[in-house]
């Protein structure tokens, strides 16, 4: 198991590789839905403001 | 078939459709990745020459192959948006731009990390890395040009145009590997003859790039859809179904 956590010597590299990745798809992902959320909140305020 | 077609163009089916397939695509992604990382990082076998520093190929190329798909479907996006002006072409294209940049960004910084034990050095001004971070900025450009520029029809139409001269860009970073050889390895898989590469690489490297492809238009349809919302506010539709949701 530590021999995999090692990745040969290359752990740093690997691992901040596979990092950064998770990091960008799971801030893709919260991007989307906060733009959802904001859209919908923006349109209802605005919607009882007309009214 | 062509009937549904035409109503998938409308924003307000569009926009039932794609919310109805995010959670299975969503489901889809999760395993793909799952399968992915465990064969490319638990199964694969280290390579004889870079050891285990090679397995970045699992994230960087299938990033890297996002980077230019994304960039060239917004450009498909952009000349469909100038002939046959769809309305959904512009929202497709505006959802997919953070995306692209993303995968972009992703490329180039697993590159540089995968560069550094490599090569020796995190950056060189090779012609691949170069026309790579081109596509970053021109990814930036279009989302800046379109927010820089109020009227939506203009800005899309302006922005449309950024897409479609920036496609040179997109051979050049394919062939900038053959054309100015230095540091960047040239292609291992998209070659003509056999791909260079063992199978017990190569299959997770394929489903890590399809992962990335399910991934990406999950997002899609779900950015695409607080388009829809955003552009269509002022329709009934879009009132009725914001009133009734609890937020």
């Amino acid at each position: 198991m530590s021999e995999f956590f090692h990745m040969g010597g290359y752990a740093a590299y690997v691992w901040s590789a596979y990092g950064l990745s998770v990091a960008v798809l799971v801030l893709n992902v919260i991007a989307a839905r906060k733009r959802n959320l904001n859209v919908k909140r923006e349109i209802k305020k605005l919607g009882t403001a007309v009214q | 078939m062509w009937d549904w077609f035409h109503r998938l163009g409308s924003p307000k089916y569009f926009y039932g459709f794609a919310g109805a397939l995010v959670p299975w695509l969503a489901g889809l992604c999760v395993i793909l990745f799952a399968v992915g990382l465990y064969l490319g990082l638990v199964i694969a076998p280290s390579d004889y020459q870079q050891g285990d520093s090679y397995r970045i190929i699992f994230v960087h190329v299938p990033s890297a192959w996002m980077s230019m798909f994304v960039y060239v479907l917004m450009a498909i996006f952009a000349a469909i948006g100038l002939i046959w002006r769809v309305k959904l072409t512009a929202i497709l294209a505006t959802a997919s731009a953070p995306i692209g940049a993303s995968f972009t960004f992703l490329a180039l910084a697993t590159g540089s990390i995968w560069g550094k034990p490599m090569w020796g050095t995190w950056w060189v001004w090779d012609a691949r890395l170069t026309s790579e971070l081109i596509l970053f900025f021109l990814y930036l450009g279009f989302i800046a040009l379109q927010t820089a520029i109020p009227d939506r029809q203009t800005a899309w139409r302006a922005a449309s145009i950024l897409l479609l001269v920036g496609v040179v860009n997109i051979p050049i970073i394919h062939y900038s590997v053959d054309w100015w050889y230095t540091l960047h390895q040239p292609a291992t898989i998209t070659k003509f003859d056999t791909p260079s590469i063992h199978l017990s690489m190569l299959i997770p490297l394929l489903i890590m790039a399809v992962a990335f492809k399910v991934f990406y238009i999950t997002v899609l349809l779900s950015r695409a859809r607080a388009e829809i919302l955003d552009r269509e506010r002022k329709t009934h539709w879009v009132q009725d179904l914001v009133r009734s949701e609890q937020i």
